[in-house]
């Protein structure tokens, strides 16, 4: 069996902490499979992480990584990024890291359209402090700090993503590994700020307050809930449910991303490298 | 032809960082800081560099942060509520060691205070700002020509000891206009950044400090595949969750700086030769410090002036030489009282230390420093 990927991982750092069931592995090997695929340079990609359980990934990953603050990922990756174009930034972040704390940072990054790959794992919940509710836990799912449900409405983060500017913004799912390594490939080609929603599953802390904690049963929600963006678009509205959600490449546009961009001041400036 | 300039202290900032080899910068609006933003926007393309006008201060420090790990020497700037919010990541790269200063121009506080007025208020925020044991390096100037000396030093020291570095600027100096000349480049001492000592095959770790006790970390990209994080870690630069690795580590960060600090520790003296009394000041209030201190002299009173440069770490050494030689110690600050408790401490009771504190968003008049002195002649206060 073709185990070439192995040589992304920091075997010594192996195994994880992730619980037993937990989504986080599989996105995270859909990650480096995408860079296998695109043929990344290992010495000039960067892992950039925030504080959760998903921003742990980077410390698994044998490439130059960074283990950022809670929310901060996109504003440190952005400085790597414009101080070293020549390096491929790739952003690993939570529902809670990304869009609660570093909610800012992610529309703005977004805005700026800076050459970044961002992968949401999105569980629904923050699961390093034991299963508070995020900005992305559904409307009337169980938390800790939302006892008999949630009332808050949660975000869409890929339509969010999509409004702030972002170039390229997927979503796929931990059951949907071969599509979601495709979206995380795509979202490397595109020389801009691009977003890839990852659904991934937290039997701990968000199944067993939601009676799906049986990690294979969250997955099969997974598989029989999501709908591929082209038929999604065909189906009439009376379908589209609670619980159905679309998955796919849902915008990809080409726009100058902003280290080029400021090359174009450098030279107005008359500056060059010095 | 003079080489003479009118400028700026915010501007003579932005030309001593550049001097020293910053070619990044991140930040957010705010007075009276804000020109050092503007200049970085306009200069920094002219050499190569890059700035950037970020959503928010905490992600202007991020931003930076960023860039230093990236290999670019990298600034913010911001004055109190900024530099408030931009508190948690000066204490990431206190904790992961990343090279970077931050300008703070200090305004009245606390909370939103008095946006372009003048203060000395965030002395202690300087030193204990960022939660949890760290050392820090705080400078402050007194002059626009120092504005440029002080900005040349602290990327120097933050590349040197990988720390973060405050420029502790006050809105007197920031704003002030003076005649400045400024040194030519080949006059300047650039301390380059660090490199690895060896190979990843020869074993290296990020973390392994130096004799100096400062470790020679590897930028991003130059194929040593690092990991860099703000829990506690060890030498491979991983977390980990052992006693004695938070003992060593803790302890190591901050005597780095500790034996380094006679190096580190500027005062200047003015008139101390033969004086009985001695004026602790730093920054723009030393200005009118110096004019009271001639004052006094003139009157008689054999009074001189201690100036504190490097604020942080405390010039524990030169207070204390002072003490066993003077009558009294005066310590004039444009806040309620901070400076003055490291003051006191140092001096231990070996002489009075009465305090001159001024926090009406003004700046303080010769004559008020000077009644300050009167009274520490006579005996201290009623």
């Amino acid at each position: 069996m073709e185990r070439s990927f192995e040589k992304y991982f920091r075997q010594n750092r192996l195994p994880h902490l992730w619980c037993p069931g937990c989504g986080n592995g599989i996105v995270m090997k859909a990650i480096v499979q995408a860079i296998e695929k695109k043929g990344l340079d290992q010495d000039k990609t960067v892992i950039v992480s925030g504080i959760g359980c998903s921003s742990r990934a980077s410390g698994y990953m044998d490439f130059d990584t960074l283990h950022t603050a809670h929310g901060r990922a996109i504003p440190f990756a952005t400085g790597i990024k414009l101080a070293n174009p020549e390096l491929n930034v790739i952003v690993i972040t939570g529902d809670g890291d990304c869009t609660a704390i570093g909610g800012n940072h992610f529309i703005h990054g977004c805005r700026r359209n800076v050459d970044l790959t961002v992968v949401l794992f999105n569980n629904s919940i923050y699961g390093m402090t034991g299963g508070q509710a995020s900005p992305m836990t559904p409307t009337h799912k169980k938390a800790t700090t939302a006892p008999y449900g949630a009332i808050d409405r949660n975000f869409d983060a890929c339509r969010l993503a999509e409004a702030a500017g972002a170039t390229y913004v997927a979503r796929s799912t931990a059951f949907h590994v071969q599509h979601l390594t495709d979206m995380i490939a795509g979202g490397i080609d595109n020389k801009g700020f691009s977003f890839i929603e990852a659904i991934c599953q937290c039997p701990t802390s968000f199944g067993r307050k939601n009676k799906m904690a049986d990690p294979a049963k969250m997955m099969m929600w997974m598989r029989d809930n999501a709908v591929m963006k082209a038929a999604w678009d065909k189906l009439p509205d009376d379908k589209k449910t609670e619980e159905k959600f679309p998955i796919g490449l849902f915008y990809n546009e080409s726009e100058t991303d902003y280290a080029t961009a400021y090359n174009e001041v450098i030279q107005i400036a008359g500056g060059a490298d010095k | 032809m003079s080489k003479a300039r009118l400028m700026q202290g915010n501007e003579a900032c932005v030309e001593g960082a550049l001097a020293a080899g910053v070619r990044f910068f991140g930040g957010y609006p705010i007075t009276p800081s804000t020109e050092i933003a503007e200049g970085m926007a306009k200069l920094l393309p002219t050499v190569g560099g890059k700035f950037v006008q970020m959503e928010d201060e905490i992600a202007s420090m991020g931003v930076v942060l960023g860039a230093s790990l990236a290999g670019k020497k990298a600034v913010t700037a911001s004055s109190g509520p900024g530099i408030s919010l931009k508190q948690e990541l000066i204490g990431y790269a206190a904790a992961a060691e990343i090279p970077v200063v931050i300008v703070n121009v200090q305004r009245v506080g606390p909370s939103t205070g008095q946006p372009t007025a003048p203060s000395q208020g965030d002395v202690m925020q300087a030193r204990w700002g960022t939660h949890g044991d760290h050392p820090m390096i705080a400078l402050s100037p007194w002059s626009v020509r120092e504005a440029f000396d002080t900005a040349v030093m602290a990327v120097n020291y933050s590349e040197r000891f990988r720390t973060p570095v405050i420029l502790l600027m006050d809105e007197i100096v920031g704003h002030l206009r003076e005649k400045v000349e400024l040194p030519e480049a080949s006059a300047i001492e650039i301390y380059p950044r660090r490199k690895p000592t060896c190979s990843r095959a020869e074993g290296y770790q990020p973390f392994t400090p130096d004799k100096d006790l400062v470790p020679n970390t590897a930028n991003f990209g130059e194929g040593y595949h690092i990991h860099v994080t703000g829990l506690i870690h060890d030498d491979t630069g991983f977390p980990i969750g052992s006693p004695k690795i938070t003992r060593e580590v803790t302890k190591r960060l901050h005597e780095k700086i500790d034996i380094a600090r006679d190096e580190i520790t500027h005062v200047e003296e003015y008139f101390m030769d033969d004086a009985e009394y001695a004026v602790v000041a730093f920054g723009g209030t030393a200005r009118t410090a110096y004019e009271a201190v001639a004052n006094a002299r003139k009157k008689g009173i054999k009074v001189g002036m201690v100036r504190l440069i490097t604020i942080w770490p405390f010039a524990d050494k030169a207070i204390k030489k002072i003490a066993e030689k003077v009558k009294g110690i005066l310590v004039a600050e444009l806040n309620y009282g901070q400076l003055v408790g490291e003051v006191e401490r140092v001096v231990a009771g070996k002489c009075p230390v009465e305090l001159c504190a001024k926090y009406d968003m003004t700046i303080f008049e010769p004559a008020e420093i000077e009644a300050g002195i009167d009274e520490l002649v006579a005996g201290g206060k009623a």
